[in-house]
Protein backbone atom coordinates (compact mmCIF):
# COMPACT_ATOMS: atom_id res chain seq x y z
CA UNK A 1 0.00 0.00 0.00
CA UNK A 2 1.15 3.40 -0.27
CA UNK A 3 1.73 4.31 3.16
CA UNK A 4 5.50 4.41 3.59
CA UNK A 5 5.14 6.76 0.48
CA UNK A 6 2.92 9.19 2.35
CA UNK A 7 4.90 8.93 5.85
CA UNK A 8 8.11 10.09 3.60
CA UNK A 9 6.10 12.77 2.14
CA UNK A 10 5.33 14.48 5.29
CA UNK A 11 8.78 13.95 6.91
CA UNK A 12 9.73 16.13 4.00
CA UNK A 13 7.83 19.13 4.54
CA UNK A 14 4.38 19.59 3.73
CA UNK A 15 4.65 20.02 -0.01
CA UNK A 16 1.80 22.07 -1.86
CA UNK A 17 -1.31 20.60 -3.18
CA UNK A 18 -0.43 20.33 -6.90
CA UNK A 19 3.32 19.46 -5.90
CA UNK A 20 1.36 16.27 -3.66
CA UNK A 21 -0.74 15.55 -6.42
CA UNK A 22 1.90 15.76 -9.93
CA UNK A 23 4.24 13.43 -7.12
CA UNK A 24 1.34 11.27 -6.18
CA UNK A 25 -0.35 10.94 -9.60
CA UNK A 26 1.41 8.06 -11.49
CA UNK A 27 3.70 6.51 -8.89
CA UNK A 28 3.91 2.93 -11.15
CA UNK A 29 3.53 1.40 -7.65
CA UNK A 30 -0.02 0.85 -5.90
CA UNK A 31 -2.20 3.67 -3.89
CA UNK A 32 -0.86 5.77 -6.88
CA UNK A 33 -3.85 8.24 -7.49
CA UNK A 34 -4.29 6.70 -11.18
CA UNK A 35 -4.55 3.29 -9.71
CA UNK A 36 -7.21 4.67 -6.65
CA UNK A 37 -9.22 5.90 -9.39
CA UNK A 38 -9.29 2.91 -11.78
CA UNK A 39 -9.99 0.84 -8.31
CA UNK A 40 -12.61 3.34 -8.04
CA UNK A 41 -14.20 3.17 -11.38
CA UNK A 42 -14.06 -0.66 -11.23
CA UNK A 43 -15.51 -0.86 -7.83
CA UNK A 44 -18.39 1.41 -8.60
CA UNK A 45 -19.15 0.88 -12.70
CA UNK A 46 -19.66 -3.13 -11.99
CA UNK A 47 -22.31 -2.93 -9.06
CA UNK A 48 -24.22 -0.32 -11.52
CA UNK A 49 -24.10 -2.44 -14.47
CA UNK A 50 -24.32 -6.24 -12.40
CA UNK A 51 -27.65 -4.01 -10.95
CA UNK A 52 -29.17 -2.83 -13.88
CA UNK A 53 -28.78 -6.41 -15.38
CA UNK A 54 -29.97 -8.54 -12.49
CA UNK A 55 -32.83 -6.06 -11.71
CA UNK A 56 -34.30 -5.96 -15.32
CA UNK A 57 -35.35 -10.15 -15.12
CA UNK A 58 -36.72 -9.33 -11.39
CA UNK A 59 -38.69 -6.73 -12.25
CA UNK A 60 -40.09 -8.23 -15.27
CA UNK A 61 -41.07 -11.43 -12.97
CA UNK A 62 -42.13 -8.94 -10.46
CA UNK A 63 -44.61 -7.03 -12.79
CA UNK A 64 -45.59 -10.44 -14.21
CA UNK A 65 -46.35 -12.26 -10.98
CA UNK A 66 -47.20 -9.39 -8.19
CA UNK A 67 -46.92 -11.78 -5.68
CA UNK A 68 -43.02 -11.64 -6.45
CA UNK A 69 -42.40 -8.34 -5.75
CA UNK A 70 -42.88 -7.83 -1.83
CA UNK A 71 -41.09 -10.43 -1.19
CA UNK A 72 -38.09 -9.67 -3.91
CA UNK A 73 -37.71 -6.28 -2.33
CA UNK A 74 -38.20 -7.04 0.83
CA UNK A 75 -34.80 -8.58 0.50
CA UNK A 76 -32.83 -6.48 -1.23
CA UNK A 77 -34.06 -3.57 1.10
CA UNK A 78 -32.72 -5.44 4.19
CA UNK A 79 -29.59 -5.85 2.52
CA UNK A 80 -29.53 -2.11 1.94
CA UNK A 81 -30.53 -1.66 5.68
CA UNK A 82 -27.82 -3.47 6.83
CA UNK A 83 -24.60 -1.46 8.06
CA UNK A 84 -21.51 -1.74 5.82
CA UNK A 85 -19.48 -2.95 8.35
CA UNK A 86 -21.00 -6.39 9.55
CA UNK A 87 -21.83 -6.83 5.68
CA UNK A 88 -18.32 -6.67 4.98
CA UNK A 89 -17.03 -9.08 7.54
CA UNK A 90 -19.45 -11.34 6.81
CA UNK A 91 -18.17 -11.06 2.95
CA UNK A 92 -14.76 -11.20 4.16
CA UNK A 93 -15.08 -14.95 5.23
CA UNK A 94 -15.82 -15.68 1.80
CA UNK A 95 -14.91 -13.17 -0.39
CA UNK A 96 -11.86 -11.79 1.45
CA UNK A 97 -9.91 -8.51 1.37
CA UNK A 98 -10.89 -7.82 -2.32
CA UNK A 99 -12.74 -5.68 -4.59
CA UNK A 100 -15.32 -8.45 -4.64
CA UNK A 101 -16.20 -7.68 -0.99
CA UNK A 102 -16.91 -4.36 -2.08
CA UNK A 103 -18.60 -5.06 -4.91
CA UNK A 104 -21.27 -7.40 -3.84
CA UNK A 105 -23.16 -5.03 -1.59
CA UNK A 106 -22.83 -2.38 -3.86
CA UNK A 107 -24.85 -4.45 -6.21
CA UNK A 108 -27.34 -5.32 -3.69
CA UNK A 109 -27.97 -1.47 -3.56
CA UNK A 110 -28.13 -1.40 -6.71
CA UNK A 111 -30.44 -3.78 -7.20
CA UNK A 112 -32.61 -2.20 -3.80
CA UNK A 113 -33.10 0.78 -6.06
CA UNK A 114 -33.54 -0.33 -9.68
CA UNK A 115 -35.93 -2.84 -8.96
CA UNK A 116 -38.86 -0.85 -7.70
CA UNK A 117 -37.70 1.21 -10.63
CA UNK A 118 -38.31 -1.21 -13.34
CA UNK A 119 -41.87 -1.98 -11.41
CA UNK A 120 -42.68 1.59 -11.60
CA UNK A 121 -41.72 2.02 -14.90
CA UNK A 122 -43.92 -0.87 -16.34
CA UNK A 123 -46.51 0.05 -14.25
CA UNK A 124 -46.20 3.56 -15.88
CA UNK A 125 -47.07 1.90 -19.04
CA UNK A 126 -51.01 3.43 -19.33
CA UNK A 127 -53.59 0.43 -19.10
CA UNK A 128 -55.33 1.53 -22.67
CA UNK A 129 -51.71 1.13 -24.36
CA UNK A 130 -51.17 -1.90 -23.62
CA UNK A 131 -54.25 -2.80 -24.16
CA UNK A 132 -54.11 -1.78 -28.02
CA UNK A 133 -50.93 -3.44 -28.56
CA UNK A 134 -52.91 -6.42 -27.48
CA UNK A 135 -55.05 -5.39 -29.80
CA UNK A 136 -53.13 -4.70 -32.95
CA UNK A 137 -51.58 -8.33 -32.68
CA UNK A 138 -48.18 -7.77 -30.71
CA UNK A 139 -47.15 -11.51 -29.10
CA UNK A 140 -45.91 -10.84 -25.13
CA UNK A 141 -42.51 -10.60 -26.05
CA UNK A 142 -42.95 -8.26 -28.80
CA UNK A 143 -45.09 -6.15 -26.78
CA UNK A 144 -42.41 -6.28 -23.71
CA UNK A 145 -39.72 -5.18 -25.81
CA UNK A 146 -41.37 -2.71 -28.36
CA UNK A 147 -44.06 -1.05 -26.48
CA UNK A 148 -43.85 -1.37 -22.49
CA UNK A 149 -40.01 -1.47 -22.29
CA UNK A 150 -39.56 1.43 -23.69
CA UNK A 151 -42.28 3.54 -22.40
CA UNK A 152 -40.35 2.23 -19.00
CA UNK A 153 -36.80 3.59 -19.88
CA UNK A 154 -37.69 7.31 -18.46
CA UNK A 155 -38.56 5.62 -14.77
CA UNK A 156 -35.57 3.05 -14.82
CA UNK A 157 -33.07 5.61 -15.76
CA UNK A 158 -33.72 8.33 -13.19
CA UNK A 159 -33.55 4.80 -10.49
CA UNK A 160 -30.38 4.43 -12.60
CA UNK A 161 -29.19 7.66 -12.30
CA UNK A 162 -29.66 7.71 -8.24
CA UNK A 163 -27.86 4.41 -8.38
CA UNK A 164 -24.77 5.78 -10.24
CA UNK A 165 -24.17 8.78 -7.76
CA UNK A 166 -24.40 6.39 -4.97
CA UNK A 167 -22.30 3.88 -5.73
CA UNK A 168 -19.73 5.46 -6.49
CA UNK A 169 -19.88 8.20 -3.28
CA UNK A 170 -20.03 4.74 -1.34
CA UNK A 171 -17.67 2.84 -2.73
CA UNK A 172 -15.39 4.91 -0.49
CA UNK A 173 -16.51 3.25 2.44
CA UNK A 174 -14.40 0.02 1.47
CA UNK A 175 -11.67 1.92 2.70
CA UNK A 176 -12.72 -0.13 6.26
CA UNK A 177 -10.80 -2.93 4.35
CA UNK A 178 -8.79 -1.16 2.62
CA UNK A 179 -10.73 -1.54 -0.75
CA UNK A 180 -11.78 2.08 -0.76
CA UNK A 181 -10.50 3.12 -3.80
CA UNK A 182 -10.42 6.72 -3.85
CA UNK A 183 -11.72 6.61 -0.04
CA UNK A 184 -8.59 5.33 0.58
CA UNK A 185 -7.21 8.89 0.54
CA UNK A 186 -9.45 9.80 3.63
CA UNK A 187 -8.15 7.22 5.81
CA UNK A 188 -4.63 8.20 4.83
CA UNK A 189 -5.43 12.23 5.62
CA UNK A 190 -6.79 10.28 9.26
CA UNK A 191 -3.77 8.69 10.38
CA UNK A 192 -1.68 11.74 9.24
CA UNK A 193 -3.73 14.97 9.63
CA UNK A 194 -2.94 16.05 6.06
CA UNK A 195 -4.99 17.58 3.71
CA UNK A 196 -3.96 17.40 -0.19
CA UNK A 197 -5.37 13.91 -0.06
CA UNK A 198 -8.79 14.81 1.60
CA UNK A 199 -8.92 17.82 -1.19
CA UNK A 200 -8.25 15.58 -4.27
CA UNK A 201 -9.95 12.52 -2.86
CA UNK A 202 -13.34 14.32 -2.23
CA UNK A 203 -13.06 16.72 -5.97
CA UNK A 204 -12.32 13.18 -8.37
CA UNK A 205 -15.58 11.23 -6.82
CA UNK A 206 -17.62 14.62 -6.85
CA UNK A 207 -16.28 14.63 -10.55
CA UNK A 208 -16.87 11.39 -10.92
CA UNK A 209 -20.31 11.11 -10.12
CA UNK A 210 -21.22 14.65 -12.22
CA UNK A 211 -19.50 12.90 -15.52
CA UNK A 212 -21.82 9.75 -14.63
CA UNK A 213 -24.93 11.38 -14.02
CA UNK A 214 -24.13 13.83 -17.43
CA UNK A 215 -23.37 10.74 -19.51
CA UNK A 216 -26.92 9.04 -17.86
CA UNK A 217 -28.90 12.50 -19.16
CA UNK A 218 -27.66 12.30 -22.46
CA UNK A 219 -28.57 8.27 -22.96
CA UNK A 220 -31.80 9.24 -21.98
CA UNK A 221 -31.97 12.60 -24.42
CA UNK A 222 -31.12 9.98 -26.90
CA UNK A 223 -33.24 7.36 -25.62
CA UNK A 224 -36.55 9.40 -25.01
CA UNK A 225 -36.77 11.95 -27.32
CA UNK A 226 -40.53 12.05 -26.41
CA UNK A 227 -39.96 12.88 -23.06
CA UNK A 228 -38.18 15.81 -23.39
CA UNK A 229 -40.31 17.21 -26.07
CA UNK A 230 -43.41 16.69 -23.89
CA UNK A 231 -41.87 18.99 -20.88
CA UNK A 232 -40.82 21.48 -23.72
CA UNK A 233 -44.60 21.70 -24.61
CA UNK B 1 -69.81 -11.36 -41.56
CA UNK B 2 -69.48 -11.99 -37.82
CA UNK B 3 -71.90 -14.38 -36.29
CA UNK B 4 -72.51 -14.94 -32.03
CA UNK B 5 -74.01 -18.09 -32.01
CA UNK B 6 -75.23 -18.67 -28.14
CA UNK B 7 -72.10 -16.71 -26.85
CA UNK B 8 -71.79 -16.39 -22.75
CA UNK B 9 -69.07 -14.84 -21.06
CA UNK B 10 -69.01 -15.66 -17.24
CA UNK B 11 -65.86 -13.69 -15.24
CA UNK B 12 -63.85 -15.61 -12.51
CA UNK B 13 -66.28 -14.00 -9.90
CA UNK B 14 -68.70 -15.47 -11.58
CA UNK B 15 -70.24 -12.07 -13.18
CA UNK B 16 -72.19 -12.85 -16.43
CA UNK B 17 -71.28 -10.07 -18.68
CA UNK B 18 -73.21 -11.78 -21.84
CA UNK B 19 -75.47 -14.19 -21.54
CA UNK B 20 -76.52 -16.36 -24.81
CA UNK B 21 -75.91 -13.58 -27.29
CA UNK B 22 -76.66 -14.44 -30.83
CA UNK B 23 -76.57 -12.25 -33.59
CA UNK B 24 -74.99 -11.48 -36.56
CA UNK B 25 -72.64 -8.29 -37.80
CA UNK B 26 -73.45 -8.44 -41.78
CA UNK B 27 -70.54 -7.91 -44.10
CA UNK B 28 -69.95 -4.01 -45.00
CA UNK B 29 -72.15 -3.14 -42.53
CA UNK B 30 -71.93 -0.67 -39.58
CA UNK B 31 -73.37 -2.91 -36.35
CA UNK B 32 -74.09 -0.57 -32.97
CA UNK B 33 -73.86 -1.96 -30.03
CA UNK B 34 -75.67 0.03 -27.50
CA UNK B 35 -76.54 -0.03 -23.93
CA UNK B 36 -76.74 1.18 -20.53
CA UNK B 37 -72.63 0.74 -18.72
CA UNK B 38 -71.71 -2.21 -18.03
CA UNK B 39 -74.04 -4.58 -20.56
CA UNK B 40 -71.19 -6.02 -21.76
CA UNK B 41 -70.28 -3.98 -25.12
CA UNK B 42 -66.76 -4.38 -24.19
CA UNK B 43 -66.69 -7.46 -23.34
CA UNK B 44 -68.46 -8.48 -26.20
CA UNK B 45 -66.32 -6.78 -28.67
CA UNK B 46 -63.19 -8.11 -27.14
CA UNK B 47 -64.62 -11.61 -27.47
CA UNK B 48 -64.69 -11.47 -31.34
CA UNK B 49 -60.85 -10.38 -31.59
CA UNK B 50 -59.96 -13.16 -28.68
CA UNK B 51 -58.76 -10.51 -26.00
CA UNK B 52 -61.30 -12.32 -23.95
CA UNK B 53 -62.49 -15.80 -24.71
CA UNK B 54 -66.36 -16.83 -24.56
CA UNK B 55 -67.25 -19.31 -21.73
CA UNK B 56 -69.84 -20.68 -23.94
CA UNK B 57 -70.87 -20.33 -27.31
CA UNK B 58 -68.83 -20.04 -30.56
CA UNK B 59 -67.97 -16.56 -32.99
CA UNK B 60 -67.15 -17.17 -36.45
CA UNK B 61 -65.42 -14.68 -38.67
CA UNK B 62 -67.08 -15.51 -42.62
CA UNK B 63 -67.96 -18.65 -40.80
CA UNK B 64 -64.74 -19.43 -38.99
CA UNK B 65 -64.48 -20.08 -35.47
CA UNK B 66 -61.91 -17.25 -33.60
CA UNK B 67 -61.19 -19.89 -31.53
CA UNK B 68 -59.74 -22.05 -33.82
CA UNK B 69 -57.06 -18.49 -34.80
CA UNK B 70 -53.82 -17.85 -33.61
CA UNK B 71 -55.07 -14.69 -31.38
CA UNK B 72 -51.82 -12.43 -32.30
CA UNK B 73 -52.96 -13.39 -36.45
CA UNK B 74 -56.23 -12.85 -35.91
CA UNK B 75 -55.85 -9.41 -34.05
CA UNK B 76 -53.43 -8.01 -37.08
CA UNK B 77 -56.46 -8.89 -39.38
CA UNK B 78 -58.94 -7.11 -37.23
CA UNK B 79 -58.69 -3.04 -36.82
CA UNK B 80 -59.46 -1.65 -33.19
CA UNK B 81 -60.11 1.84 -32.40
CA UNK B 82 -60.72 2.32 -28.10
CA UNK B 83 -61.99 5.50 -26.53
CA UNK B 84 -58.32 7.20 -25.50
CA UNK B 85 -57.00 6.18 -28.66
CA UNK B 86 -54.50 3.92 -27.30
CA UNK B 87 -51.24 5.46 -29.56
CA UNK B 88 -48.11 4.57 -28.23
CA UNK B 89 -46.53 7.64 -26.64
CA UNK B 90 -43.18 6.81 -27.80
CA UNK B 91 -43.27 6.47 -31.20
CA UNK B 92 -43.99 9.18 -33.76
CA UNK B 93 -47.66 9.87 -35.49
CA UNK B 94 -46.12 7.94 -38.90
CA UNK B 95 -45.04 4.97 -36.30
CA UNK B 96 -48.14 4.42 -34.58
CA UNK B 97 -49.90 4.03 -37.64
CA UNK B 98 -47.50 1.89 -39.52
CA UNK B 99 -47.64 -0.21 -36.26
CA UNK B 100 -49.65 -3.34 -37.81
CA UNK B 101 -48.22 -3.12 -41.37
CA UNK B 102 -44.75 -3.35 -39.54
CA UNK B 103 -45.90 -6.40 -37.74
CA UNK B 104 -47.23 -7.97 -40.58
CA UNK B 105 -43.41 -7.52 -41.54
CA UNK B 106 -43.77 -5.12 -44.33
CA UNK B 107 -40.57 -3.24 -45.56
CA UNK B 108 -40.52 -0.06 -43.74
CA UNK B 109 -40.51 2.37 -46.68
CA UNK B 110 -43.76 0.93 -47.68
CA UNK B 111 -45.36 0.67 -44.14
CA UNK B 112 -44.64 4.55 -43.64
CA UNK B 113 -45.14 5.79 -46.88
CA UNK B 114 -48.70 3.86 -46.39
CA UNK B 115 -49.21 5.69 -42.74
CA UNK B 116 -48.91 9.62 -44.44
CA UNK B 117 -51.50 8.25 -47.06
CA UNK B 118 -53.93 6.84 -44.18
CA UNK B 119 -53.50 10.45 -42.34
CA UNK B 120 -54.51 11.90 -45.34
CA UNK B 121 -57.39 9.82 -45.91
CA UNK B 122 -58.68 10.40 -42.04
CA UNK B 123 -58.51 14.25 -42.12
CA UNK B 124 -55.28 15.13 -40.96
CA UNK B 125 -52.38 17.11 -42.48
CA UNK B 126 -48.95 14.20 -42.99
CA UNK B 127 -46.76 16.42 -41.88
CA UNK B 128 -48.43 15.91 -38.08
CA UNK B 129 -46.46 12.52 -39.12
CA UNK B 130 -43.16 13.48 -37.21
CA UNK B 131 -45.45 14.50 -33.74
CA UNK B 132 -45.48 12.20 -30.92
CA UNK B 133 -49.25 11.80 -29.70
CA UNK B 134 -49.20 14.42 -26.78
CA UNK B 135 -48.64 17.24 -29.28
CA UNK B 136 -52.26 16.43 -30.80
CA UNK B 137 -55.61 16.85 -29.82
CA UNK B 138 -57.71 14.38 -28.59
CA UNK B 139 -59.97 14.76 -31.52
CA UNK B 140 -56.64 14.53 -33.43
CA UNK B 141 -55.22 11.46 -31.83
CA UNK B 142 -58.68 9.88 -32.33
CA UNK B 143 -58.20 10.55 -35.78
CA UNK B 144 -54.60 8.55 -36.26
CA UNK B 145 -56.66 5.57 -33.88
CA UNK B 146 -58.78 5.50 -36.74
CA UNK B 147 -55.68 5.56 -39.49
CA UNK B 148 -53.89 2.86 -37.40
CA UNK B 149 -56.86 0.39 -37.57
CA UNK B 150 -57.26 1.04 -40.91
CA UNK B 151 -53.47 0.77 -41.81
CA UNK B 152 -52.89 -3.11 -43.17
CA UNK B 153 -56.88 -2.77 -44.90
CA UNK B 154 -58.27 -5.39 -42.44
CA UNK B 155 -61.75 -6.57 -43.62
CA UNK B 156 -62.97 -5.82 -39.75
CA UNK B 157 -63.21 -2.94 -37.62
CA UNK B 158 -64.05 -2.70 -33.53
CA UNK B 159 -64.73 0.08 -32.20
CA UNK B 160 -65.25 0.72 -28.47
CA UNK B 161 -66.58 3.61 -27.31
CA UNK B 162 -63.87 6.00 -29.83
CA UNK B 163 -65.38 9.25 -30.03
CA UNK B 164 -66.82 9.19 -26.24
CA UNK B 165 -64.05 11.23 -24.67
CA UNK B 166 -64.09 14.49 -27.35
CA UNK B 167 -66.34 17.48 -27.07
CA UNK B 168 -69.84 17.11 -28.96
CA UNK B 169 -68.63 19.33 -31.85
CA UNK B 170 -65.64 17.05 -32.55
CA UNK B 171 -67.53 14.43 -32.34
CA UNK B 172 -70.04 14.98 -34.65
CA UNK B 173 -67.15 15.66 -37.51
CA UNK B 174 -65.21 12.41 -36.15
CA UNK B 175 -68.68 10.46 -36.88
CA UNK B 176 -69.59 11.86 -40.24
CA UNK B 177 -65.89 11.35 -41.28
CA UNK B 178 -66.41 7.75 -40.11
CA UNK B 179 -69.65 7.54 -42.32
CA UNK B 180 -67.40 9.12 -45.26
CA UNK B 181 -64.80 6.99 -44.98
CA UNK B 182 -67.62 3.77 -44.51
CA UNK B 183 -69.07 4.61 -48.07
CA UNK B 184 -65.55 4.69 -49.26
CA UNK B 185 -64.13 1.45 -47.57
CA UNK B 186 -67.32 -0.80 -46.69
CA UNK B 187 -65.37 -2.51 -44.04
CA UNK B 188 -67.65 -4.92 -41.38
CA UNK B 189 -67.75 -2.51 -38.88
CA UNK B 190 -68.95 -3.47 -34.96
CA UNK B 191 -69.39 -0.21 -32.72
CA UNK B 192 -70.12 0.05 -29.22
CA UNK B 193 -71.27 2.99 -27.80
CA UNK B 194 -73.16 3.93 -24.97
CA UNK B 195 -75.08 6.88 -26.64
CA UNK B 196 -78.28 6.04 -28.50
CA UNK B 197 -78.03 8.94 -30.75
CA UNK B 198 -74.91 8.18 -31.84
CA UNK B 199 -76.26 4.61 -32.37
CA UNK B 200 -78.95 5.95 -34.70
CA UNK B 201 -76.67 7.76 -36.63
CA UNK B 202 -73.86 5.52 -37.22
CA UNK B 203 -75.67 1.93 -37.20
CA UNK B 204 -76.86 0.07 -40.31
CA UNK B 205 -78.06 -2.53 -37.45
CA UNK B 206 -78.42 -1.16 -34.07
CA UNK B 207 -78.11 -4.23 -31.28
CA UNK B 208 -79.41 -2.53 -27.94
CA UNK B 209 -78.26 -4.66 -24.74
CA UNK B 210 -79.80 -4.85 -21.39
CA UNK B 211 -77.35 -5.15 -18.09
CA UNK B 212 -76.83 -8.69 -17.62
CA UNK B 213 -75.58 -8.76 -21.28
CA UNK B 214 -78.60 -10.10 -22.80
CA UNK B 215 -79.82 -9.05 -25.94
CA UNK B 216 -83.28 -6.75 -26.00
CA UNK B 217 -83.64 -5.47 -29.77
CA UNK B 218 -81.53 -5.81 -32.67
CA UNK B 219 -83.24 -3.94 -35.15
CA UNK B 220 -82.23 -1.41 -38.04
CA UNK B 221 -82.60 2.28 -36.46
CA UNK B 222 -85.93 3.54 -38.07
CA UNK B 223 -87.55 0.51 -37.11
CA UNK B 224 -85.72 0.64 -33.55
CA UNK B 225 -87.40 4.26 -32.98
CA UNK B 226 -91.00 3.52 -34.52
CA UNK B 227 -90.94 -0.25 -32.94
CA UNK B 228 -89.32 -0.86 -29.58
CA UNK B 229 -89.52 -4.31 -28.75
CA UNK B 230 -90.20 -3.18 -24.99
CA UNK B 231 -90.18 -0.81 -22.31
CA UNK B 232 -86.33 -0.89 -22.02
CA UNK B 233 -85.94 -0.40 -25.33
CA UNK B 234 -88.64 2.89 -25.26
CA UNK B 235 -87.12 4.05 -22.09
CA UNK B 236 -83.62 3.80 -23.35
CA UNK B 237 -84.36 5.67 -26.73
CA UNK B 238 -85.50 8.31 -24.53
CA UNK B 239 -88.50 11.19 -24.56
CA UNK B 240 -87.97 12.26 -28.16
CA UNK B 241 -88.27 9.49 -30.08
CA UNK B 242 -90.80 10.92 -32.15
CA UNK B 243 -88.90 13.79 -33.51
CA UNK B 244 -85.76 11.55 -33.97
CA UNK B 245 -87.68 9.21 -36.09
CA UNK B 246 -88.01 11.86 -38.38
CA UNK B 247 -84.74 12.27 -39.37
CA UNK B 248 -85.24 8.67 -41.20
CA UNK B 249 -88.03 10.05 -43.04
CA UNK B 250 -87.17 11.20 -46.61
CA UNK B 251 -88.49 15.07 -47.99
CA UNK B 252 -89.14 13.80 -51.70
CA UNK B 253 -92.39 13.65 -51.88
CA UNK B 254 -93.26 16.90 -49.97
CA UNK B 255 -95.25 19.82 -51.35
CA UNK B 256 -93.38 23.07 -52.32
CA UNK B 257 -95.17 26.18 -53.10
CA UNK B 258 -93.63 28.68 -55.69
CA UNK B 259 -96.21 31.33 -55.39
CA UNK B 260 -94.65 32.60 -52.32
CA UNK B 261 -91.69 34.16 -53.68
CA UNK B 262 -91.06 38.05 -54.25
CA UNK B 263 -88.35 40.20 -55.73
CA UNK B 264 -85.87 41.57 -52.90
CA UNK B 265 -87.58 44.94 -53.25
CA UNK B 266 -91.32 43.94 -52.79
CA UNK B 267 -93.01 47.04 -51.24
CA UNK B 268 -96.54 44.99 -50.08
CA UNK B 269 -99.78 44.15 -51.92
CA UNK B 270 -99.68 40.12 -51.10
CA UNK B 271 -102.69 38.79 -49.79
CA UNK B 272 -100.19 35.90 -47.66
CA UNK B 273 -99.60 37.06 -44.55
CA UNK B 274 -95.78 36.64 -45.42
CA UNK B 275 -93.56 36.22 -48.49
CA UNK B 276 -90.32 35.23 -49.32
CA UNK B 277 -88.29 37.77 -50.68
CA UNK B 278 -85.58 36.20 -53.09
CA UNK B 279 -82.64 38.64 -54.65
CA UNK B 280 -81.60 38.70 -57.80
CA UNK B 281 -79.51 35.53 -57.99
CA UNK B 282 -82.30 33.55 -56.73
CA UNK B 283 -81.41 33.51 -53.05
CA UNK B 284 -83.61 33.48 -49.76
CA UNK B 285 -83.45 37.00 -48.37
CA UNK B 286 -85.71 36.96 -45.61
CA UNK B 287 -89.44 36.85 -44.84
CA UNK B 288 -91.36 39.56 -45.01
CA UNK B 289 -95.25 40.81 -43.81
CA UNK B 290 -97.50 40.56 -46.93
CA UNK B 291 -98.34 44.15 -46.77
CA UNK B 292 -94.78 45.07 -46.86
CA UNK B 293 -94.05 46.73 -43.65
CA UNK B 294 -91.25 45.80 -41.08
CA UNK B 295 -87.67 44.22 -41.96
CA UNK B 296 -86.53 40.94 -43.55
CA UNK B 297 -87.35 38.46 -40.96
CA UNK B 298 -85.18 35.06 -40.10
CA UNK B 299 -85.49 31.80 -42.14
CA UNK B 300 -84.57 27.90 -42.22
CA UNK B 301 -83.53 26.10 -45.58
CA UNK B 302 -83.24 22.44 -46.23
CA UNK B 303 -82.77 20.49 -49.59
CA UNK B 304 -85.37 18.38 -50.01
CA UNK B 305 -84.15 14.84 -51.14
CA UNK B 306 -81.33 14.97 -49.36
CA UNK B 307 -82.43 16.24 -45.58
CA UNK B 308 -84.92 14.63 -43.85
CA UNK B 309 -87.97 15.54 -42.30
CA UNK B 310 -86.37 16.66 -39.24
CA UNK B 311 -84.37 19.14 -40.62
CA UNK B 312 -87.37 20.56 -42.59
CA UNK B 313 -89.20 21.03 -39.95
CA UNK B 314 -85.80 22.64 -37.70
CA UNK B 315 -86.20 25.02 -40.41
CA UNK B 316 -89.81 25.93 -40.48
CA UNK B 317 -89.19 26.14 -36.82
CA UNK B 318 -86.80 28.98 -37.13
CA UNK B 319 -88.59 31.48 -39.28
CA UNK B 320 -91.75 33.62 -38.05
CA UNK B 321 -93.76 32.17 -41.20
CA UNK B 322 -93.93 28.70 -39.89
CA UNK B 323 -92.61 27.19 -43.50
CA UNK B 324 -89.37 25.56 -44.54
CA UNK B 325 -87.54 27.36 -47.49
CA UNK B 326 -86.70 24.46 -49.85
CA UNK B 327 -83.03 25.36 -51.59
CA UNK B 328 -81.30 23.47 -54.43
CA UNK B 329 -77.90 22.06 -53.97
CA UNK B 330 -76.77 25.54 -56.09
CA UNK B 331 -78.45 27.49 -52.77
CA UNK B 332 -81.25 29.01 -54.50
CA UNK B 333 -84.95 28.67 -54.15
CA UNK B 334 -86.89 25.96 -55.41
CA UNK B 335 -90.00 26.75 -53.19
CA UNK B 336 -91.55 26.93 -49.64
CA UNK B 337 -92.88 24.15 -47.82
CA UNK B 338 -95.76 25.29 -46.19
CA UNK B 339 -97.44 24.49 -42.81
CA UNK B 340 -100.09 22.66 -44.23
CA UNK B 341 -97.17 20.85 -46.41
CA UNK B 342 -95.58 19.51 -43.53
CA UNK B 343 -98.42 18.86 -41.88
CA UNK B 344 -99.04 16.86 -44.78
CA UNK B 345 -96.02 14.68 -44.61
CA UNK B 346 -95.91 14.06 -41.01
CA UNK B 347 -99.63 12.69 -40.78
CA UNK B 348 -98.68 10.41 -43.67
CA UNK B 349 -94.99 9.77 -41.91
CA UNK B 350 -97.18 8.41 -38.77
CA UNK B 351 -99.08 5.93 -40.78
CA UNK B 352 -96.14 4.54 -42.25
N1 LIG C 1 -62.28 -8.79 -15.85
C1 LIG C 1 -63.50 -8.77 -15.30
N2 LIG C 1 -63.77 -9.53 -14.22
C2 LIG C 1 -64.99 -9.53 -13.66
N3 LIG C 1 -66.05 -8.82 -14.11
C3 LIG C 1 -65.84 -8.05 -15.19
C4 LIG C 1 -64.56 -7.97 -15.84
N4 LIG C 1 -64.66 -7.12 -16.88
C5 LIG C 1 -65.93 -6.67 -16.88
N5 LIG C 1 -66.64 -7.22 -15.87
C6 LIG C 1 -68.07 -7.00 -15.58
O1 LIG C 1 -68.81 -7.46 -16.68
C7 LIG C 1 -69.88 -6.59 -16.94
C8 LIG C 1 -69.80 -6.07 -18.37
O2 LIG C 1 -68.65 -5.27 -18.51
P1 LIG C 1 -68.29 -4.53 -19.87
O3 LIG C 1 -68.29 -5.52 -20.97
O4 LIG C 1 -67.04 -3.78 -19.65
O5 LIG C 1 -69.52 -3.54 -20.03
P2 LIG C 1 -69.71 -2.23 -20.92
O6 LIG C 1 -68.59 -2.15 -21.89
O7 LIG C 1 -71.04 -2.42 -21.58
O8 LIG C 1 -69.75 -1.07 -19.97
C9 LIG C 1 -69.82 -5.50 -15.90
O9 LIG C 1 -70.70 -5.86 -14.86
C10 LIG C 1 -68.41 -5.54 -15.43
O10 LIG C 1 -68.31 -5.12 -14.10
MG1 LIG D 1 -67.12 -0.60 -22.18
Amino acid sequence: MGEPLLSRLIADGPPSLWEWIARNWDTGRVGSIKDLLGDHLVMSLVPIVAGLVLALPLGLASARWRWLYQPTAGVFNVVYALPSLPVFMLLISVTGLSKTTVIIPLTFYAIAVLLPAVVDGLGSVPDHVRQSAVAMGFTPLRRLVQVELPIAVPVVLAGLRVVAVSSISLVSVGALIGQGGLGMLFTRAYQNPFLPPVIVGIVLIVALALVADGLLVLAQRLLTPWVRARRAS
Amino acid sequence: MITFDAVTKRYADGTVAVDNLSLEAPTGEITVFVGPSGCGKTTSLRMINRMIDATEGRILLDGDPVQDIDPPKLRRGIGYVIQQAGLFPHKKIVDNVATVPLLLGWDRGKARSRAMELLERVGLDPAMGERYPFQLSGGQQQRVGVARALAADPPVLLMDEPFSAVDPIVRTSLQDELLRLQAELNKTIVFVTHDIDEAIKLGDRVAVLRVGGRLAQLADPKTLLSEPADDFVREFLGHDRGIRRLQFVGTEGLRLRTDLTVPAGFSGGSPEPWVLAVSDDGRPVGWLRGDGGGEPEPYGTFRPGRDSMRSALDAALLSPSGCAVAVGEDGKVAGVATREALDEALAEAADG
